[in-house]
């Protein structure tokens, strides 16, 4: 399935090659503007979002 | 999807933008790391003063009595500002100087328990080994020229960031997102990496890059305010003479907050200084909100009369500072955003580093070697 609705074997769209970062870069504003907004929770949510970036790198780094 | 042409034009702006930024963005990244814990560091190397334990609710002292108190211990000068502490100990900052202008070996900056008006020892930031670190991050010892120079490298280094998302693209055609080739050769392995760190931190980068930008222009921003709303605001008094006695600060400071209960009182600039008017303590009051807190003010005391002249927030472009403030330094959300800031600040130094190698090991192939392995995802064995 995945095969037939690419248009040459192999090679990825707009969609599969930005999907992911678009995702992480929206993470991090959401992240970089909630510790903005309150303390806590908010303060909590910001590491989380932006201590994904910094978790992913690693992984990414040290796969196999 | 992109052609050749396009496809060229944009390696070629990815290339030389990030070429004449890069080693002055590696500086900024070096230097910053640790501005991020400068907090944490003035504790420790005794640059921020430390004051006695008291029973909690032993009361403050007048601040008039603070402003004698600096007054006495620098014969001769007059008083500039005023401020509070921000990790809220009961210290007062007091500015003096021979003018309300004067700065430099002219004036001087002290600090007073803001319970007993007694002066504490603290130990100058001038000549420590952090304000060889503030400097080199904020002005390269070259005051407006450096910093507004760092600015224009700030610029080229978000065209920098565009440029190389829009050449992601190509490079992606055939990888999985977050692929690092390490059976390949060591190029083709940090081509990988580069890639990969410089997309996954691309939203964090951008806004500390584009606030980074917006702080070098801190200085034209508040000339902008004080030329423009500050002027008007105090316009009728313009021809008054100056002003032989001032009024008490501590009732200026009562009167601001009485102005706005929710807010406290930061900093207050004395009549005749650059934030001020000839005739009014100017009282900077911020929210009791990380958001709120960040966005200043001021409330205009005359400092003949003691009563309040007019209390209005600042203009968008002064706020758009003041928020570019925090989303730069990343000191608002306690010490594990710290140490995200410093972890993402490490990848950073990654990405230019990476760039660079990658810049020098090929600045002898044809260009378009260069896009061939942009195109092809460096599937080709890259030969050097």
């Amino acid at each position: 399935m995945q095969q037939i609705s690419r248009k040459k074997a192999g090679a990825r769209g707009f969609r599969q090659i930005f999907a992911a970062p678009i995702i992480l870069g929206l993470l991090s504003l959401v992240g970089l503007v909630a510790a903005l907004i309150g303390d806590g929770p908010f303060d909590a949510a910001s590491w989380l979002m932006l201590g994904l970036p910094t978790g992913l790198i690693v992984w990414y780094a040290s796969r196999r | 999807m992109m052609t050749q042409k396009s496809i060229k034009t944009w390696y070629l702006v990815h290339k030389w933008t990030s070429l004449v930024c890069t080693v002055f963005l590696l500086l900024l990244c070096i230097t910053g790391l640790p501005l991020i814990f400068m907090e944490e560091l003035e504790d420790l190397t005794g640059l921020h003063p430390v004051v006695q334990e008291m029973a909690p609710e032993t009361p403050m002292t007048s601040l008039d009595n603070v402003l004698a108190s600096a007054l006495k211990a620098h014969p001769g000068e007059v008083p500039q500002f005023m401020s509070f502490d921000d990790e809220g100990q009961p210290i007062v900052y007091v500015g003096t100087g021979v003018t309300p202008l004067s700065q430099g070996k002219d004036s001087h900056f002290t600090a007073y328990d803001a319970r007993t008006a007694e002066m504490l020892p603290m130990k100058p930031f001038d000549g420590s080994l952090m304000s060889y670190f503030y400097r080199l991050h904020v002005d390269l010892f070259a005051d407006l020229p450096g910093t507004l120079f760092l600015g224009a490298m700030g610029l080229l280094f978000v065209a920098a960031l565009v440029s190389g998302v829009v050449v992601y693209a190509p490079f992606m055609r055939k990888l999985d997102f977050g692929t690092v080739r390490k059976d390949k050769n060591r190029r083709v392995k940090w081509l990988d990496m580069h890639n990969m760190i410089g997309v996954i931190t691309l939203g964090w980068v951008l806004v500390v890059g584009a606030t980074g930008v917006v702080n070098t222009l801190a200085r034209p921003i508040l000339m902008l305010w004080q030329y423009g709303q500050l002027a008007e605001m105090v316009q009728p008094y313009k021809d008054k003479p100056a002003l032989e006695k001032f009024s008490s600060i501590q009732e200026a400071y009562d009167v601001a907050v009485k102005a706005a209960p929710h807010m406290k009182p930061t900093f207050i600039a004395f009549p005749e200084t650059a934030f001020s008017s000839k005739h009014h303590y100017a009282v900077f009051m911020a929210g009791n909100t990380p958001l709120t807190s960040k966005l200043l003010t001021p409330a205009l005391v005359d400092a003949e009369t003691g009563q309040l002249t007019e209390m209005r927030p600042m203009p968008w472009y002064v706020s758009t500072l003041f928020l570019s403030q925090p989303l730069h330094f990343g000191d608002y959300g306690g010490t594990p955003l710290k140490i995200i800031w410093a972890l993402l600040d490490l990848a950073t130094i990654a990405v230019l580093g990476s760039g660079l190698y990658l810049w020098f090991g090929r600045r002898r192939s044809s260009l378009k070697a260069r896009l061939d392995e942009l195109e092809s995802g460096a599937a080709a064995p890259a030969s050097l």
